[in-house]
Formats: C-alpha cells, structure tokens, sequence
C-alpha cells in the first residue's frame, strides 16, 4: 500500500539528516559501520514510521504520528549540560561506574569509572568501534532487528555513540554499572542512544540505564540495547525512564540468551507523552530463564505501551513477567505480551501477569496477551487485572479510623510494592521507590 | 452507649434491615443470634458506615452522637469498632504497619500521642500475646493466606489494639478450634469493662458459656423478634428459630 506523501516529507528530515551525520559527525569510523548505517537507513526509508492502521497489530494502540510530524533534530555536535542537570537522576553508591550521554553522545566531563575488574570494558561506543573493532562488530546490530522495526533503522542508520559494557568470561563485577542517557530540549532533538552489553560466560553484572530530560520541553528519544548473555552468566538489568511529560520515548532491547543464563530486568516508566518499549528475549539455549518486571505510572495525557516478546526457542527454558501500572488522568496503557514456544521446546515454563490500577474514570488500560505455542509439553499462564481500588479493602482500612485518602493512599502503594520489592539491588530498589513515591503523593496527596 | 431506633436499611432495592430496635448500656454484652441471611451482618455493616448500605430511616446514636453521618473512619475515631464475620485479604499491606496507621489516625483525632514505630512494635506483641497470635503473622500481609482461624485471631488482635468503646463482633467465633475458641473469648473478656459495650453475633451457644452476655436477641427478616436472658440462646440452639417464628410458641416462650 502507497504511504501518503506527507508521511514521506516526514521521513525525509531524518534522510537529510542522516546525509549530514555521514559527512560530518561520524567520518571517522569504520567501513563496516558506514555499511551498516547506509543499509539501516534505506531499510527506515522503505519501512516509514509505523502507522496505528488496521491489520498492524504492533501498533495498533501507539500512534506514532506525532513522532513523525515533530520537526526534531538530530544534533552533529553534542550540547552542554551542567553537572547540576545530573541531580535529578543521580543514582547509586559513589564509587559507581557511570557513564553519561547528552543527546545520544557520551559526556566523559559527567562520567566516572570506579576501578573495575581486570578485562571489564565500560567505555563510549565510539572509541571501542575505533579501537577495538573486533569486539563490537559482531555483535552490533546483529540483535536488534532493523529489517522490520522501523525505529531500531532508524537508531542504527545514526549507530555511532553509545556505550559498551563487555564482561569477559568468570568476571563478577559487584558494583553497579550506570549508563544516564540525558535529553536537551534545544532545538527538539531527536536522539539515538545504542547499548551493547556483552557478558561472558559464568559473569555476572548489574547494569542499569537511566533516561531522563528538563521537566519540560519535547524532545525523542529513540533508544536500542543489545544485550548478549553468555552460558550461566547473570545479568541484572534495570530500565529508569523519567522523560519530560512531553517527550517521546521509545525503546528496544534484544536480550539473547545463553545455555543455563539467567537475565532480569525491572522497567520503569514515570514520564513521557508518548513511550514505547519493546522488550525482546531470545531464549536461545537450554536452561536459560529471565524475570521481566515493570511499572508505569502515568497521568495527564500520557501513553505508555509495553511490548513485550520472549521467544522460547529451546527446552527447559522458563520466563516470568509481571508488569504493573497505576494510571491517572486521561492515561492510556498498553501492554501487549508474546509469547512464543518454538517446535520442539519442551518443558518450557512461562506466565505473565499484567495488572492496572485505576485512579481515574477517564483512564484506560489495554492487556493483550498472545500465545504462540508449537509444542505440548509446556506450562503457560496468564492472568490480568484492570480496575479501580478495591471497595472492599477501602473500608475495612477506613473502618479501623484510616481516612479515605490515607486508605486510597496506603493500597495504591500497596499495588506497586510488589514490582519495586522485586528489585533486588538495595540502592536501586530505594531510587526507584523515592521516584515512585514522589509521584503519587503528588496525585494522591498522602 | 449505642442506641439504634427503628433502623431500616436496604441494599440496592432490597430491604433487609426492617426496623431495628436496640438498647446498648456501656458494660453490658448482648448477644444477637438468628438464621442466616436474618440481616445480622447488615446490622453490624451498616452500623461500621459501610457504603454499600443505604439507611431508609431511624436512627443511631453513639454517646448521644449521631452515626450514620459519620463516614467509617469517624466511626471508628468515635470508638466504634466492627470485627468482620469475612476480613478482607490486603495484599502488599503489612499488618503492623495498617494497624499503626489506624492506631495513629485514631490517636491524633483525638489530640493524643502517636507511636513511634518501635513503640508500637512492642505494644503490639503484647496484644499478640493475649490472642496467641503467631507473631510472624504481624509482618505479613494483611490477612493474605492467613487461616480462617488466623484471621479471626487477628480481628480480635485488632479490637484489643484500638480499645473500643462499642465493639460488634460478627461471628467472632464461627471457624474457630476449641482451642482457638478459648482463646479468642478469653480475648473478648478482657475487654469486658464498665465502660464499653459489646454486641456479638453468634450462631452457637458454645461461646456464650464464655462469655456470658446480659441480654440475648433473636433476629429474624430483618428485625428482632425476641430478647431476653442468656437462657434463649439455649432455646436457640435446642429448638432452632422456627418456634419464634410462631406468634402462638412465641408467646408462649415469652409468658
Ligand atoms: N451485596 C448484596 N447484594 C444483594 N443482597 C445482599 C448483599 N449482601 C447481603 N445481601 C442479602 O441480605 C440478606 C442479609 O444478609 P446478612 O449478611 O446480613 O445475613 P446474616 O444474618 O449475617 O447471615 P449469616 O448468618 O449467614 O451470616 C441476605 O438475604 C443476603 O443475601
Ligand atoms: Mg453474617
């Protein structure tokens, strides 16, 4: 089917832009690089943005449009952000690795590298593609796929900065790795953040990413994770999204699985007009498993949408997901869970759990669960949830001299404990709970 | 203490509470008993402020003040306090932490101190003790995946905690073990005082040898039918509420 024309004008921004950052911001880099962008670019131009029509489950609730229309800019040469901007979003233990980007390119003046074990590589993607080519180039975009998913095209035609967190075989790093991928508002930037985490086999590391911007202003934020997780290593991962209420946000992260691997992650999203996560696990190998939590809160406005795909390719394999949301306002929520149990894997073990809290009459939440199983001897399940706070439970609080909004109050955290007690990273779990406190205090008022 | 006047309360478009009358002095225990469905927990529901209830007309008092104006958490800062035949699991809500919350709501309404953390811990195993309550039990959520017999126990626990002055217990006992029984009357006992009231609904005799009430009451179709000493829950639970339900037996029974 044709797009219409000013879908195509829409587009063609990113085509200009996308000639000036070959020209200029990213020259230096490898050919292969310059390969790989020129052909994600040409995918993005034939794929376009997505488009909320029918038959295009994917994106059936999101529409994108306003993405599209937005004349956002991708930036050539990186802005300035005072160290007072990091407030916000700091994070952790001093002593923790953090690197920090501005707009999609790395910041080295905000970041700091605690001293870590021997052969563990945190750095900037763009010095490891120039000095270490060997490492990234076979695993760089070789995860996410940018045939079909127009937003990861798009990041990867921009692939040049990022961050690389490579942990070498048997290497426990302890501390915390924190990747804060900030926004300006300048000009409405479009930026394209890249991970590539690669751990080896028997590693084990806690990596967390942190996307946050001004409390105001629009910007895009357009962001792809790789991450590859070698046989019986561990990967903790958590996902803080604290964008301003006008930004959009979308995210994908490919999680390839190893033999006897174990991969979690808790995904948070407090801010955002428009966020969309895609959230791919392949579980390639025998044994392996991963834990996929997330909460969103949202108000106003806002829209949220998770999509989440764990694709049992292999026997013995087991996933958890539970996602939760509180919404208020007019918000909408969408969470659209896959699940795939390929031919052939047997004992696979999956069950995902979406629930919604209701704040307001005008609220609306989506649960779409999808099963796609090719062999018998699998246990799945399912269960979802969508409603308001239980009258039941209201009353007995109150009848023991609780006030009503101390009650609603008192229950609604009660709803999201349940995600942020599954954080398993001390410090983390109590970031997340100050952010997630904050929020609704500022609804609920107690 | 309590006083209800010819109290009708209905739920959607059915009645069910069709004119109730009731008399409670402070340091007395009436019992309420009568077939399910009666209207026995209605009572007690309406009484707490629960929101699904609509009160047609009559009358409450408590102390003199009006309490169907009240909304439920004033009720209960009023010293009001409702022990539920079916408590409500709240996953997510620590026990401890939801009865230091009520504790303290109650507390400052009333201008008085509130406790502190650590305070309260220690009050509260000393409450446990009197029901004895399997202190785990206090750092777990509020009544999910406890026992029928535990959530009882912890409805008690509760009233022991908060000191009402009017305590309706709604079938404080029905689940219960002999055990557990003797404890949780033991429980009730101890709030037996000069200055509060107690009204427990009941269908068995059993507990009434415990505790020993003032003054019994039969509910039927939403009114009572019959009052009188502690001697009628023994009727009751011989002859069952068919011959109350016979004006001529009635009468008879009465004299
Ligand atoms: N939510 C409701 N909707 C409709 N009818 C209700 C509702 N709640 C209670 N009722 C009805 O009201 C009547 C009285 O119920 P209630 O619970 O007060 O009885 P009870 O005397 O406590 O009985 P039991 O001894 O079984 O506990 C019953 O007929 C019951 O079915
Ligand atoms: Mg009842």
């Amino acid at each position: 089917m044709p797009k219409p024309a000013s879908t195509l004008t829409q587009e063609k921004r990113y085509l200009a832009a996308f000639a000036s950052f070959e020209r200029n911001g990213s020259a230096q880099d490898p050919a292969w690089a310059h390969r790989l962008r020129r052909a994600a670019i040409a995918r993005f131009q034939s794929l376009g943005f997505p488009t909320a029509r029918r038959g295009n489950e994917e994106w059936k609730y999101t529409d994108v449009g306003p993405i599209a229309r937005a004349p956002f800019q991708t930036p050539v040469t990186p802005a300035g952000v005072e160290a007072g901007a990091l407030e916000r979003f700091a994070l952790g233990k001093h002593g923790w690795s953090r690197l920090v980007f501005v707009d999609g390119a790395y910041a080295e003046e905000l970041s700091s590298l605690s001293t870590l074990p021997p052969g563990v590589r945190v750095s900037n993607l763009a010095e490891v593609m120039a000095a270490s080519p060997d490492l990234v180039e076979p695993h760089l975009a070789r995860h996410a796929d940018y045939e079909s998913n127009a937003f990861t095209a798009l990041n990867t035609a921009f692939l040049h900065d990022g961050a690389l967190v490579h942990i070498p075989d048997g290497i426990t790093v302890e501390e915390p790795i924190h990747l804060l991928f900030l926004s300006t508002s300048r000009q409405e930037t479009a930026s394209h953040p890249r991970v590539l985490i690669l751990s080896g086999r028997g590693s084990r590391a806690t990596i967390i990413e942190s996307y946050g911007g001004p409390s105001r202003g629009r910007y895009f934020t357009n962001a792809v994770t790789e991450v590859v997780v070698g046989a019986g290593a561990r990967v903790e991962h958590y996902n803080i999204q604290q964008q301003s209420e006008e930004a959009f946000h979308i995210t994908t992260t490919q999680v390839t699985l190893g033999r006897d691997s174990a991969f979690s992650s808790v995904n948070i999203d407090l801010g955002g007009s428009v966020t969309r996560n895609n959230l791919n696990v392949l579980m390639g190998e025998e044994g392996c498993s991963c834990t996929l939590n997330g909460l969103y809160l949202v108000g106003g406005s806002q829209h949220v949408d998770n999509q989440v795909i764990v694709d049992h390719a292999k026997p013995y394999t087991t996933s958890r997901e539970l996602y939760k949301g509180v919404l208020n306002g007019r918000s909408r929520s969408v969470f659209h869970g896959s699940i795939v149990v390929r031919k052939g894997a047997r004992k696979v073990n999956a069950n995902q759990v979406d629930k919604n809290l209701l704040l307001s009459d005008q609220a609306e939440a989506d649960t779409k669960p999808a099963f796609w199983i090719y062999c018998d001897d699998v246990k799945c399940g399912h269960g979802a949830a969508c409603g308001q706070i239980d009258e039941t439970a209201l009353f007995y609080l109150r009848s023991r001299g609780i006030g009503e909004r101390a009650a609603r109050s008192l229950l609604t955290r009660a709803f999201v404990s349940e995600v942020i007690d599954s954080i398993e990273n001390e410090p983390v779990r109590a970031h997340v709970d100050t952010l997630v406190q904050a929020k609704l205090q500022e609804w609920l008022g107690e | 203490m309590l006083e209800i006047r010819n109290l009708y309360a209905s739920i959607g478009e059915k009645e069910i509470l069709k004119g109730v009358n009731l008399h409670v002095k402070a340091g007395e225990v009436h019992a309420i008993m009568g077939p399910n469905g009666s209207g026995k927990s209605t009572l007690a529901n309406v009484l707490a402020g629960h929101p699904s209830y609509t009160v047609t007309s009559g009358e409450v008092l408590l102390e003199g003040a009006n309490l169907l104006v009240m909304a439920p958490e004033n009720r209960a800062r009023a010293g009001l306090f409702l022990c539920f035949q079916h408590p409500v699991e709240v996953p997510g809500v620590r026990l401890d932490h939801f009865m230091r919350a009520g504790f303290n709501a109650i507390q400052k309404s009333k201008g008085q101190e509130e406790m502190d953390v650590l305070k309260f811990d220690r009050f509260i195993n000393d409450k446990a003790k009197l029901v004895e309550m399997d202190r785990s039990l206090i750092r777990r959520s509020v009544n999910e995946g406890f026992s029928g017999g535990e959530k009882k126990r912890n409805e008690i626990l509760q009233m022991a905690v908060f000191e009402p002055k009017v305590s309706i217990l709604d079938e404080p006992d029905s689940g219960l073990d002999v055990d557990a029984l003797r404890i949780v009357a033991g429980a009730i006992n101890q709030m037996r005082s000069p200055e509060r009231a107690i009204i427990l609904v009941t269908h068995y005799q059993r507990i009434l040898d415990y505790i020993v009430p003032d003054v019994v009451h039969v509910i039927v179709g939403g009114r009572i039918v019959m009052s009188g000493g502690k001697e009628l829950a023994l009727e009751v639970e011989t002859r069952g509420y068919d011959w109350i339900e016979r004006p001529d037996e009635a009468l008879r029974a009465i004299g």
